[in-house]
């Protein structure tokens, strides 16, 4: 019946397919209606496979897209999608909401939390375990981590820039000859630019890694607002979830909401070796990996066949850069990679680095820019 | 048809104009490729390696007898090298040749007029496209570029114009027909997107694929097309690194050609299968699973 309405009016029926579109997760910018409203006149508007594909080139922006667009055009026009076979690995991530991580971190005690924080040297809490931190001193250390300025690793362009040693720069060389009247000048030199390396930031949301989730998304929101174009920041857990699109945001809270309602599976398991497997699938091997510092952050605890993690590990390996395990637990004294997944993934990571604490995540940027 | 736009009446029609090329688009290719043209947008194709985004540009060119220029992007490509450049060695050389002819009754103005003319321009692909237009423009993996570079396209798709300060404005006549593509390595800027209409390319299915096989491999026997799309079919359905495309398949059955082959048995298979997969670990994981199961589906 809706269609019927539409038919009769095509500027209410557009505006109630918009509404669908919405009410289905794809809200659709006035130019793309635009755009559509346009493509409408070119095709026969009593064709529903034709509306159907005018409406998807014109209102679709990726394949997530895709399927959202489908379901409203079923509610909307009433089951005419043209049958397509979806591809498994492109099925839209419905975000669900989640609680962001347990917010007792340790004691949340009744007795004056501020004095506390005032007494507290920011020095000591700069090496303090964040697992152990109270909800006081999370507080201060989100302010902490926000104050960082990380600078990203760096890689040879193809761009020269003007230089005072390297190789003679005939463009500036042949404007200084001209400005001085066809004689010959002094050659301008100019050398390789360097352009920010790409950093890819897989972060494990398990159960385990629970009391550090919140400091480590904080970390990644820090790294990929210094570099927006080249972070990539993933949750790793039972799935794999891209959080680099919810953590550009500028306000950290707003960021951080966006990615914790972005990812479904808040402190459950680990499946690294699936996981990071539909990492490399969907993203790593088509170049996001390629090239880049990798960074995982995950205590190893591994639920799954630590085979497939090596496997997926050398692969990896042989992707990127320079690959770093981040254990928090690699900081306590006496600590042993024993765990099934660590002990799988050792052979293939450049540096196993502890970050437990501002100081050692203050380390690992150091140590990836110098990568 | 050099002179205009191309015009084409229906989607259908379009389709049948990319057939004669041999390249068999669905309903969706075909529609998106007829909008782009009737609207006069960039169309931006995205989709797995394989399923014809590259060569869709290519149809078209040889579909409407237009010229095709293709741009291949890259990390760190620039204006220098989309748009234009100027030929320093040859300015150099040109400077050296007044200096001797004139012995000092040179104007330095004329003789910068002289270095800026179009003899010392060097046309990169983006200003081609604008000169030579009517023609298909290819902007081949856009997702590879940077985003400084997305940013300098848009001038570009949204003016048909650019403007070289020496020179002054170039416009295209007529607009090129642009296709980009992108294989998802990155998310491509949502202001280059709203610019361009948007088509997400499908392996094709199997009906078409083996039509696509019989229509490119000269003297191909339906069972052997019906038996190589069958199995790059099920190769998709495994878990693989690479899973095979629409090329591999027709890299695979001309490799069976090359062998007269006319069916494709386990022992053919193995000899031949460095054609479709190209890992290790892929070649592995099908030995291991039987490539009889493979054949047999």
């Amino acid at each position: 019946m809706p269609a019927a309405q539409g038919a009769g009016d095509p500027l209410v029926g557009l505006a109630g397919f918009a509404h669908a579109l919405a009410a289905a997760g794809l809200p659709v910018a006035s130019d793309a209606v635009a755009a559509f409203t346009r493509a409408l006149r070119e095709v026969e508007v009593g064709n529903p496979e034709q509306v159907y594909w005018a409406g998807r080139a014109t209102l679709c922006r990726g394949p997530d897209d895709i399927p959202r667009y489908d379901s409203a055009f079923a509610a909307w026009f009433g089951g005419t999608v043209p049958a397509r076979t979806p591809r498994s690995g492109e099925l839209p991530r419905r975000a669900r909401t989640a609680a962001m991580t347990t917010t007792n971190g340790g004691d949340i005690g009744g007795d004056a939390p501020q004095l506390r924080v005032a007494a507290d040297d920011t020095e000591v809490l700069r090496h303090r375990n964040i697992a152990d931190l109270t909800a006081a001193e999370r507080a201060h250390l989100a302010e902490l981590i926000a104050a960082l300025r990380p600078r990203p690793p760096a890689r040879p362009a193809i761009r020269m820039r003007p230089a005072r040693r390297g190789t003679v720069d005939p463009r500036r060389t042949v404007r200084g000859m001209l400005a001085a009247g066809g004689e010959p000048v002094r050659p301008s030199l100019h050398r390789k630019a360097t352009r920010p390396r790409r950093m890819v930031l897989l972060i494990d949301v398990s159960g385990s890694m629970s009391p550090y989730a919140d400091a480590l998304l904080r970390f990644a929101h820090v790294v990929a607002r210094g570099n927006p174009g080249g972070t990539e920041v993933f949750s790793l857990g039972t799935r794999l979830t891209r959080l680099s699109r919810a953590l550009r945001v500028r306000d950290p809270e707003v960021a951080l909401a966006a990615a914790g309602r972005a990812v479904p599976d808040w402190a459950g398991g680990t499946r690294l070796g699936e996981t990071l497997r539909a990492f490399l699938d969907r993203w790593g091997r088509r170049g996001v990996a390629r090239g880049a510092v990798v960074v995982i952050f995950s205590d190893g605890w591994e639920r799954g066949d630590p085979t497939l993690l090596a496997e997926q590990m050398a692969q990896l390996r042989r992707l990127a850069r320079t690959v770093l395990w981040v254990n928090p637990h690699a900081g306590a004294d006496g600590y042993e990679p024993v765990q099934s997944g660590i002990a799988a993934a050792l052979p293939f990571v450049d540096r196993l680095l502890a970050g437990h604490s501002l100081a050692t995540l203050q380390e690992l940027l150091e140590v990836a820019r110098r990568t | 048809m050099r002179d205009s736009t191309p015009t084409v009446g229906s989607p259908a029609e379009l389709a049948r104009a990319l057939d004669a090329t041999g390249y068999l688009a669905d309903d969706g290719v075909a529609m998106a490729a007829f909008l782009a043209i009737r609207m006069g947008r960039p169309l931006f194709c995205e989709g797995e390696p394989g399923t014809g985004k590259t060569s869709l540009a290519t149809a078209l060119s040889e579909a409407f007898d237009l010229p095709l220029i293709r741009l291949q992007c890259h990390e760190g490509i620039d204006a220098a090298q989309a748009l234009y450049d100027w030929d320093f060695p040859r300015q150099l050389l040109h400077l050296r040749t007044l200096e001797a002819a004139s012995t000092g009754l040179l104007e330095a103005d004329t003789v910068e007029r002289s270095l800026y003319t179009e003899r010392f321009l060097l046309a990169r692909p983006l200003l081609r496209a604008l000169t030579e237009a009517p023609c298909v423009l290819l902007v081949d993996e856009i997702d590879r570029a940077d985003d400084e570079f997305e940013a300098f396209l848009l001038q570009v798709l949204d003016e048909n114009a650019v403007t070289i300060p020496e020179l002054g404005e170039v416009r295209a006549a007529t607009p090129p027909l642009v296709v980009l593509t992108s294989n998802r390595t990155r998310e491509v800027h949502d202001a280059l997107k709203r610019r361009c209409l948007y088509h997400w390319l499908e392996h094709p299915d199997l009906a078409r694929e083996v039509a696509i096989l019989r229509r490119r491999i000269p003297g191909i026997g339906p069972d052997l097309a019906a038996q190589v799309a069958h199995a790059v079919h099920s190769l998709r359905e495994m878990e693989l690194l690479k899973p095979p495309g629409v090329a591999e398949a027709l890299d695979w059955a001309r490799a069976l050609r090359e062998l007269d082959r006319d069916v494709l048995d386990a022992e053919t298979a193995a000899a031949t299968l460095g054609a479709v997969l190209k890992y290790r670990e892929d070649l592995e994981r099908v030995a291991r699973a039987g490539l009889d199961r493979l054949l047999a589906g």
